[in-house]
């Protein structure tokens, strides 16, 4: 499928997919109480940016995945006291 | 067309999806053992559940006409209880001889703890000592990345066949050091937690289908027994040859799982 082909295939459902996200947050901000602090509103910031961004290479799916990730420790057997078993 | 599930937990769900499973032309399914949803007591509560795994659900199976084949390990979850692993662990051995066992699974990691890190590496010393294949969960989510990254360290140290050893529930962030390092990747197709249909499909794409299995993991959660047959659906609608499709979803499985002794499929052409 070229991109035309798959922008027909996909444009409604990626539509949908954003008033999804976009009423969650409206949902969100209407109810009662605060949540603009909250360390999970910001990674949904930035993973909306990351959808935005101009990327050279098509990865904005690994790079939002990164995002809500954590971070990994190469000394994380010295955290917890295991030495390398060979 | 012929399919295999490579990870299907099927003491979790009806005989009828059994016949459904059937009818979208599932074949054969690999049953990792796992978490029941609660901890249990004792190792003796898991000498009841393996008997299950290699005595109930091959019969349970057998009535549609899918082989039913295990694993066996305690959880990531339950191995947070070192000396309750330690239990089950002795018990393994019993029954890797069971005709339906192909190998250790589904061990890994669930929150990245070091108890976690302890059982899993004393269960890749018990695969090793019997020559058997390995099948490992990844975490959930945040604690996936960090996760796999702790399994490749730990694989890494072992001189076991990585060709023989598969890493399931990979995403777009770990699919690659995966498959990099030489081990087999399973995707797994969750409606919100895990790969979509579509998300799988990209991944295939982006990365080949090398060693790449897909499964529906389904479960007493929210999963989808026949997510497998969406993926080939998927697959054609974006113009995939059904040679393609056909190796993502049953040469690869049948390739990973013939390493094993017990491996003993049926070709469903020549029944």
């Amino acid at each position: 499928m070229n991109s035309n082909e798959i922008l027909d295939r996909e444009f409604l459902e990626i539509r949908a997919k954003i008033l999804e996200v976009a009423a969650a947050l409206d949902r969100i901000e209407r109810a009662d109480g605060d949540v603009s602090t909250d360390p999970r509103m910001k990674l949904i910031a930035d993973a909306i940016e990351v959808i935005a961004g101009e990327h050279s290479d098509p990865i904005r799916a690994e790079k939002i995945q990164l995002l809500f990730s954590r971070a990994y420790d190469e000394q994380w057997r010295t955290e917890f006291s295991i030495a390398s078993r060979f | 067309m012929y399919y295999i599930d490579p990870h299907l937990h099927m003491v979790s769900r009806t005989t009828d999806d059994y016949e459904t499973l059937a009818k979208m032309g599932c074949v054969a399914i690999s049953e990792p053992a796992f978490w029941a949803g609660f901890d249990r007591g004792s190792g003796e509560s898991f000498r009841d559940y393996f008997r299950q795994l290699t005595e109930v659900e091959p019969k349970r199976a057998a009535q549609y006409g899918i082989q039913h084949f295990t694993w066996l390990c305690i959880n990531a979850k339950e191995a947070e209880n070192v000396e309750l692993s330690r239990e089950v662990l002795k018990i393994i051995p019993e029954f890797l001889d069971c005709p339906n066992v192909l190998g250790i699974g589904e061990i890994g990691l669930n929150k990245n703890t070091k108890n976690e890190a302890i059982i899993f590496q004393e269960h890749m010393e018990l695969a090793i000592a019997h020559q058997q294949q390995v099948l490992i969960h990844t975490p959930h989510l945040e604690d996936k990345y960090q996760g796999t990254r702790m399994i490749l360290d730990m694989l890494g140290e072992h001189s076991i066949d990585r060709s023989r050893v598969l890493v399931d529930h990979v995403e777009e962030h770990t699919v690659g050091p995966v498959l990099e390092a030489g081990y087999w990747a399973g995707m797994t197709l969750y409606p919100v937690t895990k790969c979509t249909p579509s998300r799988a499909v990209d991944i295939i794409e982006r990365h080949g289908a090398e060693r790449l299995c897909v499964n529906s993991a389904g479960d007493w959660g929210p999963s989808k027994p026949t997510a497998v047959p969406d993926l080939v659906l998927e697959m054609r609608r974006r113009g995939h040859k059904e040679s393609l499709i056909k190796k993502v979803v049953y040469d690869n499985p049948r390739d990973f799982f013939r390493q094993s002794k017990n491996f003993n499929l049926e070709n469903p052409a020549e029944r």
